[in-house]
């Protein structure tokens, strides 16, 4: 173990390693024991990532915004909490915010010009709680604009690189905090989820991520794509590290009314219970369209896993998922089109430099704020609302709505868990689907339902493609079943050493 | 569906969003792709569900009538467009 | 041809909380600009709203107030537009499901034989937030927004359209005005526009059961240009279909500078709101237990108490809409007639005249009233048992509201020597001599004169000071006389 100076990074990538191969795949538990026995300080800890961000970062761009100076002043209160014995388990550790994420002082943008000028006056609910637990802050993650998304592309500041290939897409929106931690630019991450954007970018990056129950992480100041399906979640190498990262993450909070008041449970708790007897549900309308053959062949790998670590299959239905999509594409955008309207250059934010009336200034800074993929779901949205169209579309998307969840309520009588693929297809190429929305709003074939019915969702690596890119499961627990996820998922991990892979370039 | 160019503008106008002709019309072709997918769901019998709109079914918390939030102006108004004297400042609205 | 007006009020009330519908921001009135605009308030990215207790508590108690079902669940929906007072680019308010549903007042038109009541039914009351104020001043051509109003709570209360004259949608203002001052979930004033209405006007032929186009006047925040305002649009739109026109339905401003309506937008030009259940906010449910609480705790309301002065005290139905127009007038009523339960009319007609005649004429209200109840009834017990004369006791009150000798009107009787006389045989004595002084008037009255009569009793007055009791000279004079 090398120790250093703080100040005396950049880089270990190109230049001598400091955190080892082994030492970047550390987990938060092992971080967390250097940090406590005095190994290795926060500050040191916070200096190797900010060095591997600033060499990896021109080329991954998976951040928006690091200021060194900023996370150097949070390891140190991590380093005195530390030392005066009050450390919690992420105290010192730095983790990667989603740039979603209000932070007081740091610039918060979602992805958007619309707030590129946008200093947060406050924190959010999820930075509070990450301040309190003493984690540092060790940037900003980049992502599509107001997380609308599933590339990362569609971001102001440019688009995120998968660190498998760096001709693919990191998956979206929070493809920056995937990418981050799949370039092991930060040992774990933030992100939301709205249809998809925790878990898919996770599979496409070769990460793990969940989703939890809609209500358990506060969305207050988690800056709303679509109200009643965001839910903000982490990104990390395992499952072991998401169950710490959730443990700081989920609680009640007065300050978002949908929040749910729950008894306050330990994610790691049920991590080493033998899977003996689990019921895992297999829909079958997931496995027969759409799917690419690699994908197929790794979820399968996956399935025979799980039986020879004693579980066993059910065929489960899940009829109406494929209205998933449709019924997301009215729902999110009518409540975007709503969430979005408070961006008019009045207050903070964007203001177009030249108009000639207050209608001008708002049509024009919102025409200039805005990327195109939001204006097209700004459109949508208005569209479905606006008088006449109402109940064919809303109401008509609210009913389906219940319908899928009601078909997974069917599902759950009959298994403990499901398990699919999390995306149709590994990470596919930049550009590739960027003229066509609808092509792109398909690789969230699987994972909408979740968000939809409200469900707990998560994706783990299970393997790669012929092109070597990752390949995600898809884990659907039922409601506040996460720690029973997180076990099922971890014995996988247990046996398999697939979330430990890292990019070949990109080793020490 | 397809939707007309007025469709667009329209919604565009209430979305207040600018948008040019070419942009109106590039809108209109991808909205329409995007239509013609959500129009899939129309199909469907609803007759005897009911809306949801919640992923919980849970009620309205309430908050105690307190006052909790003190005068933060300077800080908010440190990241706004234009301001005097306590005041945002915005193009002439005329009624 | 005979018209029939049609009138129904949209009364938006502030109500009395302590802080916001939907953040902790104070609702104060006056404060410096944007200086109780919280993060909510000004719609930072990413905030949320959460519903204040104090808010529905007092739409309940409204709503219990007017007769009407409290709806179980409620749901709070988007109302969307653009608007610089408006930060989040929604108002949230309630759509379907508001929370209160019908209800109705009984509101009482006129003072003399043609007055006459009715029943004024409510459509519904819902709660939503107030906007925020755009000042129009010169800022170098530019709008200031002060977003201190913004979120503040209110509870818009709909008419059916019940009501066929000015003076009619006036009483039933006025009706409202006061009693959500009386069950205190408003403070009622109107110049800082807690209290604001609307109204919906329009015309048909007498007879007809088909409604004409309606327009929305906006803006009458007092009850004289409610009135002026709704005289004004009927004139307008029956001059026009006179004339073979036709009403547009319309938004039209009030302009109490011109007395008249123009229009502010047509419907042609109207918002599509786009309408939908609020996703951050979950469906108000209110228990039958807390409807029970707030009904225990609600006060005995005006009509009851305007019917108990009537029949316990006999006052007129307009008496006694005077003194249950507001709480502390029948409070302070009450308190007065409870020391002289015998003389409830001269109570109740020195309340409405002397006491309020002076509180108007000094802006005041009856709280800030310098002569408390119990110094009051001190006073017209002097009258009752003829101690002083009426004239005599506006002299008394003069100086009881000046608080001289702390107020108390047998000190100031004593002190200033105001006492009657009421002595016969003082006063007989007192007649005599006039009358042997005046051996003239006497026989100009036997002769049929009645005007020497007064004269006599103007000088037994005099001689007195105008201490003597008038009635007792006027007996005894007449006795005398007839002799």
């Amino acid at each position: 173990m090398h120790h250093h100076g703080f100040g005396i990074y950049p880089s270990l990538f190109y230049d001598l390693p400091r955190l080892t191969n082994t030492m970047l795949n550390y987990s938060l538990k092992q971080l967390s024991t250097l940090l406590a026995a005095k190994k290795i300080s926060s500050v040191e800890l916070t200096g190797e990532f900010l060095g591997r961000v600033k060499v990896l970062n021109p080329d991954y761009n998976a951040f928006i915004t690091v200021d060194e100076k900023m996370s150097f002043a949070q390891a140190r209160v991590a380093d005195a909490m530390i030392a005066s014995g009050q450390a919690h388990p992420l105290t010192g550790i730095p983790i990667a915010q989603k740039d979603i994420f209000c932070t007081k002082g740091w610039l918060t943008t979602c992805g958007s010009k619309m707030l590129s000028n946008f200093i947060s006056p406050y924190d959010a609910s999820v930075i509070e709680r990450f301040n309190a637990a003493g984690a540092v802050n060790i940037g900003k993650t980049n992502m599509d604009e107001f997380a609308m998304g599933s590339s990362s592309e569609t971001s102001f500041y440019g688009p995120v690189k998968n660190p498998w290939d760096i001709t693919a897409v990191p998956g979206g929106s929070s493809g920056g905090s995937a990418c981050a931690v799949a370039a092991r630019m930060a040992p774990a991450a933030t992100g939301t989820d709205t249809g998809g954007s925790i878990r898919q970018p996770a599979a496409l990056c070769g990460v793990s991520g969940i989703k939890p129950t809609y209500g358990l992480v506060s969305r207050y100041g988690m800056i709303a794509f679509a109200s009643s399906l965001d839910q903000g979640g982490p990104i990390a190498k395992s499952a072991e590290d998401l169950a710490l990262m959730l443990n700081v993450m989920v609680g009640f909070d007065t300050r978002d009314s949908t929040s749910l008041q729950r008894e306050t449970e330990d994610y790691a708790r049920n991590l080493a219970k033998p899977l003996q007897g689990l019921r895992i549900g297999l829909p079958k309308e997931y496995f027969v369209e759409g799917m690419s053959a690699d994908v197929a062949r790794a979820v399968e790998a996956a399935i025979v896993e799980y039986r020879r670590l004693g579980a066993e299959t059910v065929e489960v239905s899940l009829p109406n998922t494929k209205l998933s999509i449709p019924v997301y594409y009215v729902l999110a955008p009518a409540e975007a089109s709503s969430n979005l309207s408070r961006f008019d250059g009045a207050r903070y934010g964007y203001r177009a430099p030249e108009y000639t009336n207050l209608n001008d200034m708002y049509q024009k800074s919102r025409a200039q704020g805005f990327g195109a993929e939001v204006k097209r779901r700004i459109l949508i949205g208005t569209y479905v609302l606006s008088h006449g169209y109402y109940d064919a579309y809303y109401i008509q998307a609210q009913k389906l709505r219940r319908l899928i969840a009601q078909d997974f309520a069917e599902a759950f009588a009959q298994c403990d868990i499901i398990m699919g693929p999390t995306t149709p297809t590994v990470a596919f190429d930049l550009g590739e689907k960027n003229s066509n929305p609808v092509q792109m709003y398909l690789s969230d074939t699987y994972t909408i339902a979740t968000n939809l019915a409200g469900l707990p969702g998560m994706s783990i690596p299970v393997g790669f493609s012929d092109n070597n890119r990752p390949v995600g499961l898809h884990i659907v627990g039922n409601y506040f079943a996460e720690a029973q996820m997180l076990n099922v998922a971890h014995q996988y991990q247990q046996v398999t050493d697939w979330h430990t892979r890292m990019p070949h370039k990109l080793t020490a | 569906m397809s939707l007309s160019l007025d469709n667009i503008k329209r919604v565009a106008n209430l979305a207040c969003i600018e948008v040019n002709e070419a942009e109106a019309i590039a809108m209109m072709a991808q909205l329409s792709g995007i239509f013609s997918l959500i129009e899939q769901m129309r199909a469907v019998d609803t007759s005897t569900i009911e809306p949801m709109s919640h992923a919980q079914d849970v009620v309205q918390r309430l908050r105690d009538d307190t006052v909790t939030e003190s005068d933060q102006r300077e800080l908010f108004q440190s990241i706004a467009p234009k301001t005097e004297a306590g005041l945002y400042l915005v193009p002439k609205v005329i009624e | 041809m005979q018209w029939e007006i049609v009138i129904g009020l949209e009364v938006h009330t502030q109500l009395s909380t302590q802080s916001k519908i939907f953040s902790g921001a104070p609702t104060a009135f006056g404060a410096a600009p944007n200086s109780q605009a919280c993060a909510v308030d000004i719609a930072l990215p990413g905030v949320l709203p959460v519903l204040n207790r104090g808010a529905v508590e007092r739409a309940i108690r409204f709503g219990l107030a007017v007769n009407a079902k409290i709806n179980s669940p409620s749901i709070f929906a988007r109302k969307n537009y653009f608007y610089p007072d408006l930060p989040k680019g929604y108002q949230i308010s309630q759509y379907e499901l508001p929370v209160v549903a019908g209800g109705s007042v009984k509101i009482r038109i006129g003072r003399d034989e043609n007055a006459y009541e009715k029943t004024i039914c409510l459509t519904r009351a819902h709660l939503e937030e107030d906007a925020g104020k755009s000042l129009h001043e010169d800022f170098h051509g530019l709008t200031g927004i002060d977003l201190n109003r913004a979120g503040t709570p209110l509870l818009e209360i709909v008419s059916e359209p019940d009501m066929r004259s000015s003076a009619e949608a006036v009483a039933f203002a006025k009706i409202l005005h006061s009693l959500v001052r009386w069950i205190d979930i408003c403070d009622g004033n109107m110049q800082e526009g807690s209290f604001r209405c609307d109204a919906n006007v329009s015309v048909r032929h007498l007879g007809s059961d088909k409604l004409g186009t309606r327009c929305e006047i906006k803006n009458l925040n007092s009850f004289r240009f409610l009135e002026k305002a709704i005289d004004y649009e009927a004139k307008r739109q029956i001059e026009i279909l006179e004339d073979g026109g036709v009403i547009r339905q319309e938004t039209r401003l009030y302009d109490s500078d011109k007395d008249e309506t123009r229009t502010m937008r047509s419907k042609e030009d109207a918002q599509d709101y786009r309408y939908f259940p609020d996703p951050d906010l979950l469906p108000l449910e209110i228990s039958e237990d807390w409807i029970n609480r707030v009904k225990a705790m609600l006060p005995e309301l005006p009509e009851a108490k305007r019917n108990y002065y009537m029949t316990i005290y006999s006052l007129s139905a307009y008496d006694a809409g005077v003194l249950a127009a507001t709480r502390e007038m029948a409070n302070y009523f009450e308190n007065t007639v409870k020391l002289l339960p015998a003389s409830a009319k001269l109570c109740a007609n020195w309340i409405m005249g002397e006491v309020n005649g002076r509180l108007h004429k000094e802006l005041m209200d009856i709280a800030q009233c310098p002569i408390s109840s119990a110094q009051l009834a001190g006073l017209l017990l002097r009258i009752s048992d003829g101690t002083i004369s009426g004239k005599t006791a506006k002299d008394v009150f003069d100086a009881m509201w000046r608080s001289e000798y702390g107020g108390d009107a047998d000190t100031i009787i004593e002190a200033k020597g105001l006492k009657q006389i009421s002595d016969v045989d003082e006063i007989e004595k007192l007649i005599d001599d006039i009358l042997a002084a005046q051996p003239q008037q006497v026989a100009d009255y036997r002769n049929g004169k009645e005007k020497a009569f007064n004269s006599l009793v103007g000088q037994a007055m005099k001689a007195t000071k105008g201490k003597a009791n008038p009635t007792q000279v006027n007996e005894l004079l007449k006795k005398k006389l007839m002799r």
